[in-house]
């Protein structure tokens, strides 16, 4: 009997369930664990459950050494952007130094943040970072969509003996969605498919599934069925799924929130391009921000981030084999 | 800690012993790019000059504490037991190499000795350091944590944030910063406050109101004791210190930077190449720890001259046999390359 959770909610019993199973999980950061009335602090302790000063690079860099030593540390960021200001240890240390060591080391890390908050956090707090992080070899990115994957992605995430970006998109945090009752895990590198249809493939990330299943069913009014591809994790990609939905439908609507260049749609349309040539009935469309950062004004932001009415324009287009301005 | 002067014979004459393994191992790294071109790729750094703040620093370990050098890391492993041969392999790319290969120089590795990893990154090592003094401090295994770097990473955030983080915690780290005066091409005055202001650099640790000392680096003796203190408060909880341990690199900050085919090897250190400043560095040629330790070996009865050329023929002996493994050793598989990328 699935239970309904809100989607940061999912994540904190993901993160409660897992430190209660590995003694080895440590959690810490910014403002979090302030007091001994602290839920973590109250259940795990002021040993795995610590406040950090704002100091990314030492906390990031420490997730690295104790993770080496036999913790499995779990970083609370935030926001994806305050990652950049150490993101030498996010890109350069953890996913390079088992390699570097010929296998010796393993280095599991869970670095967790919130993006995409477009809702008026304007040009530093509401970007869609993962493009810098994509295609490290070493580094794993989970980016759920619901909160059953939320809660199956951060267990996944906490289970894997490798570093793991771990990104939940702040516009879906207090959606509520079923999830299943008992150890709910779900894989890295397993793209699902949250709606079925025939005519066109929609691959969307994060907050994007949402906006694309309410375009779909937008575009079922007019007689259009589009089937939803998620792709849940970033690295590893489930390419093979997202062609095999191209292979059923011809047609394919890449949406992400970041701008073009920056987004995971470019990455996959690539992946598409060269796997997936054969069955493709019209070019492939994307639906992304403009290229401009993000700005405060409401009519401003919701100028520049992707819409329902975007992807559904993009959908007729593509079904119309035409270049409509998007 | 055992005090200095009640150590014994054999573990001084460990201590010269281990001092005399860098210098010749490091020796046989620089003469390889004059002998053997293009064995050694890339950026390698040496640490002769080092020895005797390697060594006292290490002499002060119990055995399973873990050590975290920075990418100047061929002395410390020498020391902590990996061997000789597996370094000398990986730093000659080959697959019987500490890192199959992998990683070279800069990023030794050899977990089972207590040495896990070297960042290349300047300064970023000292987080990673702290960090495996919590995961000791979470599993109270009672091991202190050894977080070596330079002089020029005490410019480094991640020193910075990490020095605090780690006093807040009161993290089981020793923190020593080996103050050769010299971040790469960069003579120190011309970029730390503290040196311009006339300071120690051990200063630094009054802003995280941590112990702070600085050490003759070049006296094995008076590094084993002020680093000993370190490590028991440590080991006692009281958190960290930084130790300011100064000598003398006695070679360049690393190889020439040259883009092949162009050959590349140890050049003038930079006193002399940048600075036109040769009396500095034949001063620092004449206080060579080694032969300082050597002589003090011979004045207070612990070793005869005999006992010192013995010693010394001994170490040759073993280094001449790491070089001629380390040549004949096979490289590695290509198709190896992408293996070790997840664990």
């Amino acid at each position: 009997m699935p239970r309904e959770m809100m989607f940061a909610e999912a994540i904190a019993v993901a993160i409660t369930e897992e430190m209660q199973r590995n003694p080895n999980v440590v959690f810490y950061g910014q403002n979090m664990a302030m007091t001994d009335r602290d839920p973590f602090v109250r259940k795990f302790g002021k040993d795995r459950v610590r406040i950090t000063p704002i100091s990314e690079t030492a906390e990031l860099g420490i997730a690295v050494g104790a993770a080496m030593s036999g913790l499995h540390p779990i970083v609370e960021l935030y926001m994806a952007e305050f990652m950049l200001v150490a993101f030498d240890e996010v890109i350069n240390e953890a996913p390079r130094l088992r390699y570097m060591s010929g296998g010796q080391v393993k280095v599991p890390c869970v670095f967790k943040a919130g993006f995409g908050f477009a809702a008026g956090w304007a040009g530093q707090h509401s970007n869609c970072t993962y493009h810098a992080m994509m295609g490290i070899p070493g580094l794993k990115i989970a980016l759920p969509s619901t909160s059953a994957d939320a809660m199956g992605l951060m267990r996944a995430a906490i289970r894997d003996d490798n570093p793991v970006v771990y990104l939940h998109h702040y516009m879906l945090t207090i959606d509520k969605g079923p999830v299943p009752d008992g150890e709910h895990l779900v894989p890295f590198g397993v793209a699902d498919i949250k709606r079925a249809g025939s005519d066109v493939t929609i691959v969307a990330t994060a907050w994007m599934v949402k906006k694309s299943l309410a375009a779909a069913e937008m575009l079922a009014k007019e007689g259009i069925s589009a089937e939803v591809v998620d792709p849940r994790t970033l690295a590893p990609l489930d390419v093979k799924t997202i062609v095999d939905s191209v292979k059923k439908t011809g047609r394919l609507v890449l949406v992400d929130q970041a701008p073009r260049h920056a987004s995971a749609a470019v990455v996959i349309a690539g992946e598409v391009a060269e796997q997936g040539f054969k069955y493709l009935k019209a070019p492939v469309k994307m639906v992304t921000a403009l290229d401009t950062s993000v700005p405060y004004s409401e009519t401003l932001e919701s100028y520049v981030l992707p819409s329902e009415q975007k992807i559904v324009n993009a959908v007729k287009s593509v079904l119309a084999m035409q270049a409509a301005a998007v | 800690m055992v005090p200095a002067n009640q150590l014994s014979k054999d573990r001084l004459a460990w201590m010269y012993t281990q001092m005399l393994r860098i210098r010749e191992f490091e020796e046989r790294v620089k003469r390889t790019f004059v002998e053997h071109p293009g064995v050694i790729r890339g950026h390698a750094h040496l640490g002769d000059g080092a020895e005797a703040s390697i060594v006292g620093a290490l002499a002060t370990r119990n055995d399973a504490d873990p050590v975290m050098p920075s990418y100047r890391c061929h002395g410390y492993p020498l020391v902590l037991g990996t061997p000789a041969r597996a370094l000398m392999a990986e730093i000659y790319q080959r697959r019987d190499g500490v890192c199959k290969g992998f990683g070279g120089s800069m990023h030794l590795s050899d977990p089972a000795h207590h040495f896990p990893t070297a960042s290349g990154i300047i300064g970023q090592g000292i987080a990673h350091a702290a960090g495996v003094a919590y995961a000791a401090q979470v599993k109270k295994t009672g091991q202190v944590v050894y977080s070596f770097f330079g002089d020029g990473s005490s410019k480094q955030g991640a020193f910075h944030e990490t020095l605090n983080l780690a006093a807040v915690w009161k993290l089981p780290v020793v923190f020593v910063l080996e103050n050769n005066m010299y971040q790469a091409y960069t003579y120190y005055k011309l970029e730390d406050a503290n040196a311009i202001a006339g300071d120690p650099l051990s200063q630094k640790a009054k802003a995280y109101s941590i112990p702070g000392a600085t050490v003759d680096g070049t006296d094995v003796l008076k590094v084993y004791e002020e680093v000993g203190k370190a490590v028991d408060r440590a080991r006692a909880g009281q958190g960290p210190s930084l130790i300011e341990s100064r000598f003398y690199r006695l070679s360049p900050h690393g190889n020439a930077i040259t883009v092949p085919p162009v050959p590349t090897q140890f050049q003038e250190h930079e006193a002399i190449e940048v600075y036109g400043n040769k009396a500095e560095f034949e001063e620092a040629k004449k206080n060579d720890p080694i032969l300082k330790f050597r002589a003090q070996l011979i004045a207070n009865g612990t070793l005869t001259d005999a006992d010192a050329k013995k010693i010394e023929d001994s170490v040759r002996a073993e280094m001449d046999e790491v070089v001629k493994f380390a040549l004949a050793s096979p490289l590695p598989t290509p198709e190896d390359a992408v293996k070790y990328v997840y664990a």
